[in-house]
């Protein structure tokens, strides 16, 4: 038995975890919203200048964060998502035919990820049946109900975030931030995660891991999170 | 004088059942978790990720990591649980939700929902709305009888790109409530307090089947 007994996938940090990213590749980005986004990988990408990027996220950030620091910077060239609200430099980029948009049902999405992940080429989903999104798609009839077939998707790169993280690149997410990065973590054939607290391997428990090493192949320890939040919400305390 | 926003929501409410796993949208329906009926036990389920949803924290109370799919913040109810979006979609898909709420545009007699793109304005997207309408057994919509030009959002057939076809159930509106009958219309069931069903019949541009007499809306 060697030294260890774990695959380490450790890098430095995240200028080091975006090696071999290039420009006009299809980057698969994990979060909702806001929320649990890899905003270390996203500000590495922007500082290395990194264009014609396919973007698969369900959002694309807010004016000033997230994946709207890119957006900026014009090195998105096609957003694929499900939502794209509340992002003024989107809406013009869209309309003035700069950037390329397709929109996807979010159980769709989620899906085509998961296959990717999973070795299943396409599957069928009763989803935009009978709507534009069905346009050009094959469709067949499962127990009574029409279905349209969708394929998974092909990311050389997935860049997720996760709360805790151990050396062997298992991961742990916390609350709603968990979202669309596991499945992403399994499609990007280079899968990226970076974690709010790295630990050594045996400190996370095996029973609560939400993610194995398996669909990592490189982890590096965030630094400043912002997490920031879109729409803060309240009550008062007399409720 | 038609219903309320949060009178609408309260009236959806009504149709909660004990034990069931409610998926509400954005806007009016969001509003049904603060009317639900005592002595009934429902889960809140938000498509980003999370089944027990609870009510908004208090200030200094908010956590950046715990949003519902309108990204605001919320907290989570004893019993709650976290997951992925896949499996979030797999809930709805597999039909282990059991009422869908959300909001419309413009709703057809036969069951069509058009709610996510005006043509030649911005788009902003289907969200989850798509998945949902496609996989829900039960769905009502919540919405205003009429647009903002006084013009009935209850057709003959959706002008606006459609959202899923033949799968709206129940419409609570301002003005009535209706059950869709894909054969037959919009089947009047009860008419807001003090609204007369010649004026619902006047907003209503689909087929709208009246029989006999349409009670009032009750609280």
């Amino acid at each position: 038995m060697s030294a260890t007994n774990y695959i380490s996938k450790v890098v430095p940090n995240a200028a080091a975890a975006i090696e071999g990213l290039e420009n006009d590749m299809t980057v698969m980005f994990g979060g909702f919203g806001l929320c649990g986004i890899p905003e270390n990988s996203i500000a590495a990408i922007r500082d290395k200048g990194i264009t014609g990027i396919t973007c698969i996220s369900n959002n694309a950030g807010v004016d000033d964060f997230g994946l709207g620091l890119l957006l900026q910077t014009r090195q998105i060239k096609k957003m694929i998502a499900s939502y794209v609200g509340e992002n003024d430099e989107f809406e013009r980029q869209m309309l003035s035919g700069e950037l390329d948009v397709e929109l996807i049902p979010q159980g769709t999405l989620a899906e085509r990820c998961r296959a990717a992940g999973a070795g299943v080429p396409a599957f069928y989903t009763p989803a935009g049946y009978g709507t534009e999104v069905a346009e050009g798609k094959e469709v067949r009839v499962f127990n009574g109900k029409p279905h349209i077939l969708e394929h998974a998707f092909d990311a050389p790169f997935a860049f997720v975030k996760a709360w805790k993280g151990d050396k062997a690149g298992n991961l742990i997410f916390k609350g709603t931030a968990r979202n669309f990065n596991p499945m992403m973590a399994m499609a990007g054939k280079i899968t990226v995660a970076e974690v709010e607290e790295l630990v050594e391997v045996g400190e996370l428990d095996p029973n609560s891991i939400h993610i194995p090493g398996i669909f990592v192949q490189r982890i590096f320890q965030g630094v400043d999170y912002e997490k920031r939040i879109e729409q803060r919400t309240v009550r008062a305390k007399s409720e | 004088m038609g219903l309320s926003k949060d009178q609408i929501a309260q009236r959806i409410a009504q149709e909660l059942r004990d034990g069931w796993y409610v998926n509400l949208g954005i806007g009016i329906p969001t509003l049904v978790a603060n009317h639900i009926p005592t002595g009934i036990n429902v889960e809140f389920q938000s498509e980003n990720g999370i089944l027990g949803m609870g009510p908004f924290p208090f200030e200094g109370e908010e956590d950046a990591d715990l949003i519902n799919a309108g990204k605001q913040t919320i907290t989570a109810m004893p019993g709650a649980s976290f997951f992925s979006s896949e499996l979030s979609f797999a809930m709805i898909r597999g039909q282990h939700v059991q009422l869908t709420v959300l909001g419309a545009m413009e709703v057809s007699d036969n069951g069509d929902i058009a709610n996510w793109k005006i043509p030649g304005r911005m788009v902003k997207g289907m969200g989850g709305a798509m998945d949902l309408v496609a996989s829900a057994e039960n769905i009502i919509v919540a919405m205003q009888h009429t647009n903002r030009a006084g013009e009935s959002k209850l057709l003959a057939k959706c002008s606006l790109p459609l959202t899923g076809v033949k799968c709206v159930k129940k419409i609570v509106t301002d003005l009535a409530v209706l059950e869709v009958d894909p054969e037959r219309g919009f089947i009047l069931l009860e008419r807001a307090p003090g609204v007369t069903v010649e004026e619902i019949q006047s907003k209503t541009a689909g087929r709208l089947v009246v029989e006999g007499e349409v009670p009032e809306m009750e609280f």
